[in-house]
């Protein structure tokens, strides 16, 4: 493996006051793979991801994206603090989604995807609502882009997310459970624009419970459990035949 | 057979009726309240009474209506409506930045908030008017180098003193009213923009504060009208307000207590222009958070079922 891994983790900790919750993750995610996140609650799956862009700042460890360090620079054998501004710009190339989909209520599905384009981008609104209109066309909700979000069922609002994100042309995609918070019916639209999104060379972590998705489209995935890897590799073995028990325990509840 | 339901016209149900067989309509006799229509004739009584009591009054009425567009009062009503609207907006523009700093991380910015919403409010607005006036005693002059110097009494005019007085004390409650509405705003939002990669100054003005608004709304409209009542108080600093204007006409032409009937109705126009200018405002934030938009009350009479006596909004049992 030449290339430089698009996540790189060494050692992540992360602890909430006296409550660790990633206890040294070690993992690397190449480019254009389907990293596949699976753990039952509290195992840290999810902090894991919202260290990733930064948005829970680690403790201990360094974390890469794209061979930058998240957060801090590192000068001698120093570590500095980014500045706000510094951050910002880390995360304008790291799109995310969110299990609740966190759109912005008060705009159109087509205002919030051209949002983050406009005002951190700097583009114009005509070019940013045509770019717009077409990422919503290609999650498949080209006809609702003048409603908002009130007026769209979960797993719409899911895929507006999934369009917001990608308005700002991110080089890596995180998911967090992205589908947890959908009626059942719904799931299935979500998790085929994202299967469209892997095919297209997307690099994407994603936090799910959805082993069918992360057995079909997933290139590595890796069983999380109380702040540790336990295990890891490609997910259909995984998937099939663990070897740890704690994972075998695990997928005998969920599968 | 079809029935005709009063559908509201911009509902875009042009199905022709007779495709969907429409079932028969329930034909029910409604509840009846009789406590409403015993309530209305004992409300009205009283009512009457106390006009009868009030018109038999040693007030002479008709000075009301002859001094209510008299020139001094019109004046007094139209400082009234400046001071008003300039105090708010020294209280709202303030109290947003008041609200700001004191959320911020930086522990000296929220100090110093903290430390003026506990002054301001801990404080009379009656005594802040009155220390405004009377600060010359501590600054005499007020120097602005080459720009501006002047005797503090000169330079400390009735306007000002009233401007800064409700002013800076209003931008106190409006800054707790500011901090609450950015409270409420749900932080996966926050977080979502931050994932965008927006600084937080973009984050507070574009996704934060026009969420915070249907908090901070209907509260400010609150003050507004409190506001246009506390202007009253500003006689104390000599300004020639409505209530200074009634008072002046009254002592001059000897109907004192009328002018202050005049004085209460012109109050209650201005209060009843703002609660309407609310209402619109609010409907105009609650853009998003609802499928759709509540009628405006011209809406709400035109689909009134005038018949069913009393409407849903009236809830209680009467």
């Amino acid at each position: 493996m030449t290339a430089t891994p698009m996540v790189k983790a060494e050692g992540v900790h992360k602890s909430f006051g006296a409550v660790q919750v990633l206890k040294g993750i070690d993992l690397e995610v190449a480019p254009r793979e389907v990293f596949c996140l699976i753990g039952p609650s509290g195992s840290g799956k999810s902090t894991f991801l919202r260290c990733i862009n930064h948005l829970e700042k680690i403790n201990g460890g360094r974390l890469y994206v794209d061979g930058e360090l998240v957060g801090y620079r590192q000068q001698g054998n120093k570590l500095y603090e980014l500045k706000d501004r510094e951050v910002a710009a880390q995360r304008r190339d790291i799109g995310m989604v969110f299990q609740r989909f966190n759109l912005f209520p008060h705009m159109t599905a087509v205002e919030n995807v051209m949002e983050a384009p406009v005002q951190v981008k700097r583009e114009t609104k005509a070019v940013a609502r045509e770019r717009a209109l077409k990422l919503l066309d290609r999650v498949g909700l080209a006809d609702k882009a003048g409603n908002y979000p009130s007026q769209l069922s979960g797993g719409q609002q899911q895929r507006v997310a999934i369009a917001r994100a990608l308005a700002m042309e991110p080089k890596l995609m995180l998911f967090d459970e992205p589908t947890s918070a959908l009626d059942p019916e719904l799931v299935g639209d979500v998790l085929d624009v994202m299967r469209d999104l892997a095919e297209e060379g997307m690099t994407m972590v994603v936090v799910t419970h959805e082993m069918g998705f992360a057995r079909e489209v997933g290139d590595s995935l890796v069983f999380m459990d109380n702040g540790v890897v336990v295990e890891s590799g490609d997910p259909r073995e995984v998937l099939t035949n663990p070897r740890h028990e704690r994972t075998k325990s695990f997928l005998s509840k969920v599968l | 057979m079809t029935i005709k339901t009063d559908k509201a016209p911009d509902s875009g149900d042009a199905r022709p009726a007779s495709e969907t067989a429409a079932p028969e309509a329930l034909k029910a006799i409604p509840v009846r309240h009789y406590g409403r229509w015993v309530s209305a004739v004992l409300a009205l009584a009283v009512l009457g009474l106390l006009i009868n009591a009030f018109a038999q009054g040693k007030v002479n009425w008709g000075t009301v209506p002859d001094y209510f567009f008299d020139g001094d009062v019109l004046r007094g009503v139209r400082n009234t409506i400046t001071i008003t609207i300039l105090s708010m907006v020294v209280g709202v523009v303030l109290g947003v930045l008041l609200a700001v700093m004191r959320l911020s991380k930086n522990p000296v910015t929220s100090s110093i908030a903290w430390f003026y919403i506990w002054f301001f409010r801990g404080t009379p607005v009656y005594v802040q008017l009155l220390l405004w006036f009377n600060l010359g005693l501590v600054f005499e002059f007020i120097n602005l180098g080459p720009i501006y110097k002047d005797y503090w009494s000169s330079f400390m005019t009735p306007f000002l003193a009233a401007l800064l007085g409700l002013g800076l004390n209003e931008a106190a409650y409006m800054a707790e009213i500011c901090r609450a509405g950015l409270q409420s705003v749900d932080e996966g939002q926050t977080e979502a923009s931050h994932a965008l990669g927006m600084s937080h100054a973009k984050t507070l003005r574009r996704v934060v504060l026009p969420q915070a608004m249907r908090v901070i709304v209907p509260p400010t409209g609150n003050e507004f009208i409190n506001m246009l009542k506390t202007t009253s108080l500003v006689i104390a600093v000599q300004y020639y307000d409505l209530l200074q204007a009634t008072s002046n006409v009254g002592q001059t032409s000897g109907a004192t207590v009328e002018m202050l009937f005049v004085a209460a109705a012109w109050y209650l126009v201005l209060t009843s222009v703002l609660s309407v200018g609310q209402y619109y405002l609010e409907r105009r934030f609650a853009r998003g958070s609802t499928r759709n938009l509540p009628p405006t009350p011209l809406q709400k009479v035109m689909k009134a079922n005038l018949l069913s006596f009393g409407n849903r909004q009236a809830g209680g049992t009467a």
